[in-house]
């Protein structure tokens, strides 16, 4: 680590931060600190604003209001120099199609200015890391999307960058693809790695960030560690309950006092209560006979729809 | 440490590894068409131009015409691809490399392809034994200074629109036009005084001229100055034409 950024500089500072698109806000105004070996996250539904925050870390979307200091750099003027230091994995993949794995990796450090020597070097640890070795001379083109995706995070990380930006990083991927993608990137964290990432997953925010905001409409609405926000949003556990084919609004009434909320959904009910077993046991004492009943401990995704509503967006 | 340009012009070195053979093989034998089928079928009947062979008189233009098109061709399709489909000048953008180096690096990828191709054609043609005069060699930085003229305003072009249908009206309105009046196949004295000033703004016209002059080793319509100057005030003005429609693509 550089001693300009190790001290008490946080490795991301905004103040204000605004991003417009003629009439439209996309990002209106936030405040952030990002310090470093944070695992930091934003999570937030389509359209948030999350991908607006993440163009403007990285320097390629200019900010159209309020302060923001990367690495104690002005990203306006030292674009270059602020990139030279980041390692960016993009929500689209911009491989080079028609060269190899290998080539992806050397071509991509000599970028940052790494001599042959090193970019080679650096390469072969690389292809480790991804786990892509067996695959080092095919073409890009035929790989997998899991594999793609390892390519591209570690392409980001060729030039052993100070700050780690990972737009949407397991979207669209299968679920053990996301899973050796996860571990991946907890290895990372685990070398104080700074990581950054926006996602609409809960499970991944869940596991992957120390600290996360959750963004709606531009704004920030909430922010804390995953666990600190069910405190604060969502009650220790959840009650779901389902009645079969019976209209739910009915129930409503008559689960009123049982835990802290009730949520209805289109196929079930949500009971939020500090102990799920009681809430139960209050819900048979009234006479109600769900056709079944889950009690689970309540997660990020319980305060992400509560904070951000149930409106589908698009 | 390395330049960034030189970085991007690796790239597409690295890139160029993969279809040199076919590009070599095609930069020889199109040209070679095109001398036997114009220059020794239509120079039959033409006899001599401007007192010399048609042969010797069109070979310096099918030289410059090729450089031209192949700076048209290289520009259009794989530019808008890096910015439309492969994403590859957004991943160049999130490094340390700026729009500029982009620009650069790819220009030196152009001027590399044309030089060769233009080794190859002076080669082929030195063994038919039309090549006139030893000034023959200073093609090669005419051919140099042409691809940039044209390479990079089309890449500026290229970078800026949204569909590839546009290169339709590029090839036609353009690229066609300029190969068939700029003086390739005859001299632009031919073609109406009205029509001759826009044979003039073409920048293969003073690219062909000069060729022209060096291959049979006579002095160009106008001065040299002029055709070079207007060259070089063509690339210079592409080239920051194509600088602004990169950054304009990648930065918002």
């Amino acid at each position: 680590m550089f001693g300009l950024v190790a001290e008490h500089q946080p490795l991301i500072h905004a103040r204000g931060l605004v991003k417009r698109f003629g009439e439209f806000t996309a990002v209106d105004g936030i405040d952030l600190d990002v310090e470093p070996g944070e695992a930091f996250g934003f999570l937030g539904p389509n359209g948030a604003g999350k991908s607006s925050t993440m163009r403007m870390i990285s320097c390629v979307s200019m900010p159209s209001a309020g302060e923001l200091r990367i690495l104690g750099m002005d990203p306006v003027r030292e674009g270059p120099a602020i990139r030279a230091r980041l390692g960016v994995c993009p929500q689209l993949d911009n491989l080079d199609p028609d060269l190899t794995v290998r080539e992806n990796l050397t071509t991509y450090a000599r970028y940052f200015g790494l001599s042959r020597a090193q970019a080679r070097e650096r390469a072969e640890e690389m292809l480790d890391f991804a786990q892509l070795r067996d695959k080092a001379s095919s073409k890009v083109e035929p790989l997998s999307g899991g594999m793609k995706r390892r390519l591209t995070i570690a392409r980001a990380m060729v030039n052993e960058p100070d700050l780690v930006l990972l737009d949407e990083p397991t979207t669209g991927l299968d679920p053990q693809a996301r899973h050796l993608l996860w571990e991946r990137l907890f290895r990372l964290k685990q070398r104080g790695v700074t990581l950054v990432l926006t996602t609409h997953y809960m499970d991944e925010a869940e596991q992957l960030c120390d600290r996360l905001v959750v963004m709606d409409g531009g704004r920030i609405v909430a922010e804390g560690s995953p666990r600190s926000l069910i405190e604060s949003y969502a009650s220790p556990e959840v009650v779901e309950l389902r009645f079969g084919s019976e209209p739910l609004e009915g129930f409503v009434e008559r689960l009123s006092g049982v835990g802290d909320r009730v949520d209805v959904l289109p196929d079930r009910i949500l009971l939020y209560a500090k102990d799920g077993d009681d809430a139960v046991s209050e819900v048979h004492r009234r006479g109600l006979a769900p056709s079944s009943v889950l009690v689970r401990r309540a997660s990020l995704e319980d305060v992400f729809l509560h904070l951000t509503g149930r409106t589908l967006v698009d | 440490m390395a330049h960034p340009t030189v970085a991007v012009l690796e790239r597409h070195l690295t890139l160029y590894k993969r279809l040199w053979r076919a590009s070599l093989f095609s930069s020889f034998l199109l040209p070679l068409l095109f001398l036997v089928s114009i220059g020794l079928g239509v120079g039959g009947y033409v006899g001599t131009v401007e007192g010399v062979s048609y042969v010797e008189w069109i070979v310096p233009g099918v030289l410059a015409s090729t450089a031209f098109q192949m700076a048209v061709g290289e520009c259009t399709y794989s530019v808008l691809g890096e910015f439309k489909w492969t994403r590859g000048a957004h991943a160049m953008f999130a490094t340390r490399v700026s729009a500029w180096d982009m620009v650069r690096g790819w220009m030196l990828y152009i001027v590399f392809r044309v030089e060769v191709a233009a080794v190859v054609f002076l080669a082929v043609v030195a063994a038919f034994g039309v090549l006139a005069s030893p000034w023959a060699a200073v093609t090669l930085v005419v051919v140099g200074l042409l691809a940039v003229a044209v390479a990079a305003p089309v890449s500026a072009f290229s970078a800026s629109i949204d569909h590839d249908s546009y290169f339709a009206l590029l090839f036609r309105f353009v690229m066609i036009p300029s190969t068939l009046f700029a003086g390739v196949f005859f001299p632009v004295e031919q073609l109406p005084a009205l029509v001759r000033p826009l044979a003039y703004a073409s920048p293969l016209w003073h690219g062909v001229e000069l060729c022209r002059a060096a291959t049979l080793g006579v002095a160009p319509p106008w001065p040299v100055w002029v055709h070079g100057g207007y060259l070089l005030a063509f690339g210079v003005a592409g080239l920051w034409w194509a600088a602004f429609s990169f950054r304009k693509r990648l930065q918002d």
